[in-house]
């Protein structure tokens, strides 16, 4: 575990490898495509690729053989509608498997704001038809990306409970469901948007969630990075309070969560959400071990004059133990720490802007 | 029937040969198009079905939507519009 990164970069897919010598670009695939999620099935070993392609819409591919060979598969796509502007679906913007106990499932959010399900591998997909009733949602809003409308952008199943689903939506707020799918309802109580009128600053639909991510061990801890400002749940995302001691500032994109320990998690900084560049042009890592009361920086290995580097939502990744981190930016660096953030190497400094790392 | 010719860019993802199908509209004949080459369908249109917006479409010489006559003789270009970086 740790050993293998799965990158996604706006002009193709690196599989990423720790040998002997370091770590590697072991192989390439898509090169020249638009990709925006790479993700490792480890309850089949099955590998997939999420493409956004920009003349010809999105597609996912699929590898039964560690990333050898791959073969398009059914990408999400919205019912046929009588109406003259329905939905179309964008950009895949997150991809996870389902539970443990339900092989074969995975789900994707999308731009558009579409949450969609598969049961066969992605051999089909069905619309979340729970989510996408719900009369809240004309209150989403664009911004979850580069096109006005409304992203899913974290998928959260409880490991305790496979029906249990948190999602997070950019902008729309957090979503929970118990029931696999059926019902959902808006958990943003204690988050609050700067970017809207007073009467409107708490209103649940408007919140900007950029990332969630679960403690895996501790799964009613949640760490969240809004767009002005860092959260913490402890019940499971019912509640949500600030975290005011984040530094050097509040604004950022990504985050991760310690798998076992649920008093640490890792952040990526920026100045604020209209100049999104390192503050003073030093790429940090904030890290925290004490559940918020305070934190780190970690600057080791990473470059701290001139860097614009923007760490984005799906661009940091922690390995099961907690001690390898994979962090690729907007710039097309690529790191890894193998001491829990402490130092950092630079595995790749060419690559394109990556939208997406994580661990197989 | 009408001939279908797609974008050398296309080709890149997915098989897409000259193509000859019958039909009286863009639209009829690209779905013949689409039933012998069911995977080329969502590279073509969204999933409403509209032509996706960086895909341009010409009947000989001239753009053409989904709702345009064709003839048996016409040659229809499923082409790509220029954007990105």
């Amino acid at each position: 575990m740790g050993k293998r990164i799965l990158v996604a970069t706006r002009k193709g897919f690196f599989d990423v490898r720790r040998g002997r010598g370091g770590w590697r670009i072991a192989r390439t695939a898509f090169l020249g495509d638009i990709l925006s999620q790479a993700m490792y099935d480890r309850r089949d070993g099955t590998l997939y690729v999420a493409q956004s392609l920009g003349h010809f819409g999105v597609k996912l591919q699929r590898s039964n053989d560690g990333g050898r060979t791959w073969a398009e598969i059914a990408a999400p796509a919205f019912p046929k509608t009588a109406k003259k502007h329905g939905p179309s679906v964008d950009y895949l913007f997150s991809l996870e498997t389902g539970g443990a106990d339900e092989p074969g499932v995975l789900w994707c959010g999308t731009v558009s704001g579409g949450l969609f399900r598969s049961a066969d591998r992605g051999d089909s997909w069905a619309l979340n038809t729970g989510l996408w009733n719900v009369p809240a949602r004309k209150e989403w809003n664009g911004g979850g990306f580069n096109v006005d409308k409304p992203g899913i952008d974290t998928i959260l199943v409880d490991p305790r409970d496979s029906k249990r689903i948190v999602v997070g939506i950019s902008t729309g707020g957090v979503w929970q469901t118990a029931d696999g799918g059926k019902s959902w309802r808006n958990s943003s109580r204690g988050l609050y948007a700067e970017y809207m009128p007073p009467a409107k600053r708490e209103d649940p639909n408007a919140q900007d969630v950029h990332r969630i991510a679960r403690c895996a061990a501790a799964p009613d801890v949640l760490w969240l990075q809004h767009h002005n400002g860092v959260f913490r749940s402890t019940d499971g995302g019912e509640t949500w309070a600030e975290v005011t001691t984040i530094k050097p500032a509040k604004f950022g994109f990504a985050v991760a969560a310690h798998p076992t320990d649920p008093a640490t998690a890792w952040f990526v900084p920026g100045v604020k959400d209209e100049c999104r560049i390192p503050v003073g042009g030093k790429l940090v890592v904030a890290r925290t071990r004490d559940a918020a009361r305070s934190f780190k920086l970690l600057t080791k290995g990473l470059p701290q004059r001139h860097a614009y580097d923007l760490v984005l939502r799906h661009g940091l990744d922690v390995n099961a133990s907690g001690t390898v981190l994979a962090m690729g930016s907007s710039t097309g660096h690529l790191w890894v720490s193998e001491s829990g953030g402490d130092d950092w190497t630079l595995v790749g400094a060419n690559l394109p802007p990556i939208a997406s790392v994580r661990f197989a | 029937m009408a001939r279908v010719a797609f974008t050398g860019n296309l080709k890149r993802h997915v098989d897409c040969p000259v193509a000859q199908a019958a039909g009286a509209t863009v639209e009829a004949v690209l779905e013949n198009v689409f039933a012998a080459n069911p995977r080329l369908r969502s590279y073509v249109v969204d999933d409403q079905g509209r032509v996706r917006k960086h895909v341009n479409l010409y009947v000989n010489d001239k753009r053409a939507a989904l709702r345009d006559a064709v003839g048996a003789d016409d040659e229809i270009f499923v082409f790509q519009a220029l954007s990105g970086g």
